[in-house]
């Protein structure tokens, strides 16, 4: 499985990346491959706002319907358009796609890659 | 590959003469009438029998092989049911009529739900929804309304476990409220501490299915029901699991409020093709005045239906549900009566723990104890020994002309396979499929090309379902 260093991690295998005021939010490698082939996402829209623990999109894959929930607060900036026609992009580059953009996002307790590592081994 | 009805249509060519029609012609004013024919298929009778004959021979039913779809009830439709469904009494009325033109019909639905009542323990029943989701929609606005007119707005948060059915949230979503999901503890049931946490002023309701959909029964339901109505919140039912507790408990007697039946899976009416399905709402007394109109009641020997009735949410659908529907149920339950509604529920989770037993070594089984009517293994280990998974070992069923488990549902459990063999298989039958399902994770080891390959015997091999999802074509376009 595949783990990016540089990346914070939550315990519902989100990925968080920060860039200067933004985070950016999407879904680890175990993630993708757990749900498998990713057919449709529900994106937010711009400005909205979301608590820790409320569903920000939703994934659909072949398996099932799954939420994604917000591991902190904050506003959208954006989301990521590109998986409104390409949502496979999220099992075949899911480090190198965002799902949504945030802006004054507040977050306690994410994971560094090598307590997510760790982590991921015992959820197995 | 087969042709579409609209393909093989030739101008003109007929099945069935009409005889020229004895009502006065009419002209539709111009701006109502379509501009063309409309494109009805047009096929010679024999082309039309033919058709639908071979879409027949390429379905699975339970009258063609094995089907244990894991929390949908798959038993057998005894034929008398038809028999019943299609008496002339019954099929040549209409709902219009008058009471007094319609008595045996209205006698039959209220004995039905008097009875369905009795299985459930509750104090009054309506049959008007149309399938389960739609009874939970009933059930919910029921539970809106009670809040609403005890002034308690606030009560906005439907409680749902992290295992329930998938309609469960949607239905509160759809019926207004907001979802809150309650994690599972460790033994399967429902975490008693998260739910003590997540109640509160808000607490509209919990939805449950007892046994839930990892067929164990919630051993803590007493405790559960009361941290929920000590809140002020109300306990709803999904039926959708009724067919392990006939005749051995009432969820009324267990706590709840209002409950949702599937008379397609647990009273043996048909699930599609033949259907419709039915989802009658029972509920308890203080809940009663909130079910829709009209309902069917009885004054000393006579049957009306009561449409007067101002807390009523309303009327769910047309007239008063699918009614041959329930002359099947009711034709159901008098057949067996009540020792073999009871027996029905022994045998349903006897043969579930039969398989269990006989499969657990091989497909892990996540929670340990008895099953119900059902349970849930995992093909998670074959996956990460093989690379055969759950979908895998699906399509390899198909192969042996058995209709797959329930896969990756519930989503608490990876690689999710969920059999319900239900009471009318007989052991033959179960062995035969545990046979297979062990067969399969043989060849899993020896040849797993061959699996990911299957099903090779079907009329159409294995589907790109990622394409099937993302390209979807709904539409026959008629070509002009």
């Amino acid at each position: 499985m595949n783990i990016k260093k540089e990346l914070m991690y939550t315990e519902n295998h989100e990925w968080i990346r920060y860039e200067g005021e933004f985070a950016f939010i999407g879904i680890t490698d175990y993630a993708q491959n757990s749900l498998g082939d990713i057919v449709f996402v529900e994106l937010p829209e711009t400005g909205d706002t979301f608590k820790e623990g409320d569903g920000f999109a939703v994934i659909e894959s072949v398996k099932a319907v799954s939420d994604v929930y917000s591991p902190g607060s904050g506003t959208v900036d954006c989301a990521n358009e590109l998986l409104v026609d390409s949502p496979e992009l999220l099992n075949s580059d899911c480090y190198g796609t965002y799902i949504v953009k945030f802006r004054d996002f507040e977050v306690d307790g994410l994971m560094t890659a090598d307590e997510y590592e760790a982590f991921t081994a015992k959820e197995q | 590959m087969m042709k579409l009805i609209f393909e093989i249509t030739k101008e003109d060519r007929r099945s069935v003469r009409l005889p020229m029609s004895t009502i006065p012609s009419f002209n539709i004013p111009k701006e109502y009438a379509r501009g063309q024919r409309p494109h009805l298929p047009e096929v010679s009778k024999i082309d039309l029998v033919r058709h639908y004959t071979a879409l027949s021979l390429r379905t699975h039913g339970v009258d063609n092989g094995f089907y244990p779809l894991g929390s949908c009830t798959m038993k057998y439709n005894p034929k008398v049911n038809e028999k019943t469904a299609s008496l002339v009494g019954f099929t040549n009325i209409h709902p219009l009529q008058s009471a007094q033109e319609t008595q045996g019909a209205l006698e039959l639905m209220y004995d039905l739900k008097t009875m369905l009542c009795e299985i459930t323990g509750m104090y009054d029943m309506t049959m008007q929804p149309a399938a389960g989701a739609h009874g939970e929609w009933t059930g919910l606005m029921m539970m809106k309304k009670y809040h609403e007119m005890r002034g308690d707005t606030q009560k906005r948060v439907i409680l749902v476990p992290d295992s329930a059915h998938g309609t469960n949230p949607a239905s509160a979503h759809v019926a207004g409220f907001d979802v809150k999901s309650i994690p599972s503890a460790a033994d399967g049931g429902v975490d008693l501490e998260a739910l003590r946490d997540a109640v509160g002023d808000d607490t509209a309701g919990l939805m449950l299915t007892n046994p839930n959909t990892l067929g164990i029964f919630e051993s803590r339901i007493v405790e559960m029901a009361k941290i929920v109505h000590e809140a002020g919140g109300l306990l709803y039912y999904d039926g959708a699991n009724l067919n392990a507790i006939m005749g051995q408990v009432r969820p009324g007697d267990m706590g709840f409020d209002v409950i949702h039946l599937n008379l397609h899976k647990t009273f043996s009416t048909p699930h599609g093709g033949g259907g419709p399905g039915s989802g009658p709402v029972g509920c308890a007394k203080r809940l009663a005045q909130f079910l829709p109109t009209p309902n069917v009641e009885k004054k000393g020997d006579t049957y009306f239906l009561q449409h007067d009735n101002e807390d009523s949410i309303g009327s769910v659908k047309s007239f008063y549900g699918h009614f041959l529907t329930l002359v099947r149920a009711y034709t159901y339950i008098l057949s067996l009566g009540a020792d073999g509604l009871s027996d029905a529920s022994r045998i349903a989770v006897l043969n579930a723990n039969y398989m269990m037993a006989r499969l657990k070594d091989t497909y892990t089984v996540p929670f340990n104890g008895l099953c119900m009517h059902e349970f849930v293994m995992t093909a998670q280990k074959l996956k990460e020994e093989t690379g055969i998974s759950a979908m895998d070992v699906a399509k390899a069923l198909l192969d042996e002309g058995i209709h797959p488990p329930t896969v990756y549902f519930p989503l608490i459990v990876k690689e999710a396979m969920m059999v319900e063999p239900t009471e009318t298989e007989s052991i033959e039958t179960l062995d035969h499929a545990c046979d297979v399902l062990l067969s399969i994770a043989r060849i899993a080891k020896e040849d797993p090309q061959q699996l990911h390959d299957a099903p090779v015997t079907t009329v159409i091999s294995r589907l790109d379902e990622v394409e099937a999802a993302r390209n979807p074509i709904l539409r026959y376009s008629i070509s002009l």
